[in-house]
């Protein structure tokens, strides 16, 4: 019946398009129970969730923790800062001492590539990737491409811009991997420099010229210059990117149609979005945020009812 | 496999009919009354009391859908999790009577679920519960139906079987079937 095809969300490239249907179907669901004066529901009563935060975060952390209250979880959270991984304890030791606490689901972020993958080989918790390194997202890609349904009606044919760092972003890979699984067609957008170098390899289209990446799309996702991944300069200064890949209202008043605008957050006012750009009518910022609750109380919800 | 008519088209419109009347016996002028379908297929003849009631009493009664999928108490304890369906609730529940409807009554567990999803919505005055078939001895919790349709004894081996013309179906028609 209405089941995923995995029992843990490691990423979006071993999803089918079923299972993030699936997903959407649920989460509008819990999007009206979000918007109801008692915004609690009691399916996950007997679930635990541990949140295992390794790489900072806000929104992802706060956006689960939230959706896990909202489902009646019982929530335990874990930062590495304030942790014995600073200690010398492996990764494996620490997921399984708090898996000895009898904790049922995992929601981790981590700042290498692979991890949530190598501990779904070794532990029975169901796992939820919240960002691995420069790797995957699965649930801000959901959220994305949730949103994009919410505005313009379908994701089917619509012409998806990335824009930005794509080589240090988790963000783009995964929502390249759920936009073209749910029929889009996509095009990244940044300086060359922060372009993988075999990213056609995946079927998308390269632009270097963002005014026209901004021409050519219905919906310009607009991504942040990660300078903490960032170990050599990729460019000679933000205000040199700003001026080449930032994007303002007067760009976006000169296209012919009108083009949504998201941004995965944090935002970097003045360097990729302007202000009077990220806060215009036809940003959905911050309808990203409110999907991000419905989006992952779906996934907890049909992860931790999968009992087989 | 058996299958046997409890209801056909007109049997259901004469009981529908009584349903409403009754209703009507106990509630009068409808004044702070609302009706609240149970999904997936209690909004359908959610639908059809309200529409004979206006007819009957001239009374438009709020109407709303009430979904209990994440209310249950058997998620995680089967295979697959229930498909949720669109809650939709546009009145206040506070302080109202709620008439909750639904197809059969079984196990009792969907009205004991769909209590627990109806106070999340507010604090009602009084609930009562109309039910077109009480599978009759078969109940796993203390819960019994204020308006009945039709008493039914039947096998945990069988099966209420509804189809009715708002689902698609060509006549409004209900069964009662073994399982395979």
């Amino acid at each position: 019946m209405s089941t995923l095809s995995q029992r843990h969300l490691l990423g979006i490239k071993n999803i089918t398009r079923k299972d993030i249907e699936l997903i959407f179907e649920t989460a509008d669901t819990f999007k009206e129970v979000i918007n109801r004066p008692i915004k609690r529901v009691p399916s996950l009563r007997d679930v635990t969730i541990a949140n295992i935060f390794f790489e900072n975060s806000t929104r992802t952390r706060l956006s689960f923790e939230l959706a896990e209250k909202r489902l009646s979880a019982d929530v335990v959270n874990f930062s590495a800062s304030t942790s014995s991984v600073k200690k010398g304890e492996t990764l494996l030791d620490t997921v399984n001492n708090i898996l000895a606490m009898k904790v049922d689901m995992v929601v981790m972020r981590h700042a290498s590539v692979g991890a949530p993958h190598f501990l779904s080989k070794h532990i029975k918790a169901n796992i939820v990737n919240a960002g691995d390194g420069t790797h995957e997202h699965p649930t801000q890609a959901l959220l994305d491409a949730y949103s994009i349904r919410e505005r313009l009606g379908s994701v089917e044919g619509k012409k998806v811009a990335i824009i930005g760092d794509i080589l240090h972003s988790r963000v783009a890979l995964s929502n390249i991997f759920a936009l073209q699984k749910l029929g889009a067609k996509v095009m990244v957008c940044g300086p060359p420099t922060l372009l993988p170098k075999f990213i056609s390899s995946l079927g998308v289209q390269v632009e270097l010229d963002v005014k026209k990446a901004l021409e050519w799309c219905d919906v310009a996702n607009v991504l942040r210059i990660q300078l903490e991944r960032q170990q050599i300069k990729y460019f000679p200064s933000l205000r040199e990117y700003s001026l080449y890949y930032g994007i303002n209202k007067k760009m976006l008043d000169n296209l012919k149609k009108q083009i949504v605008i998201m941004h995965p957050g944090p935002i970097n006012r003045g360097v990729e979005l302007t202000s009077d750009a990220a806060d215009a009518q036809q940003s959905v910022i911050l309808d990203q945020v409110e999907n991000g609750v419905a989006i992952r109380m779906a996934v907890l919800y049909l992860l931790a009812g999968a009992t087989s | 496999m058996q299958k046997k008519l409890i209801f056909d088209s007109d049997l259901l419109d004469i009981t529908l009919g009584r349903l409403c009347e009754q209703l009507i016996e106990n509630h009068s002028s409808f004044e702070n009354c609302v009706i609240l379908g149970l999904q997936p297929r209690g909004i359908y003849l959610a639908e059809m009391i309200q529409k004979k009631l206006k007819k009957l009493s001239k009374k438009d009664i709020p109407i709303g859908f009430l979904d209990t999928t994440f209310y249950r108490d058997d998620f995680r304890r089967r295979d697959t999790p229930a498909k949720a369906s669109e809650t939709k609730v546009p009145f206040v529940i506070e302080g109202k009577d709620v008439v909750l409807i639904d197809d059969v009554l079984y196990t009792g567990r969907t009205v004991r679920a769909a209590l627990d999803a109806m106070i999340a919505f507010g604090r009602p005055s009084k609930v009562e519960l109309l039910v077109l078939v009480d599978r009759t001895n078969t109940r796993d919790l203390p819960i019994s139906a204020d308006y009945v349709g039709k008493f039914v004894n039947t096998l945990e081996s069988q099966r209420v079987l509804v189809e009715l013309q708002a689902q698609g179906y060509k006549q409004n028609r209900i069964w009662l079937i073994d399982k395979e």
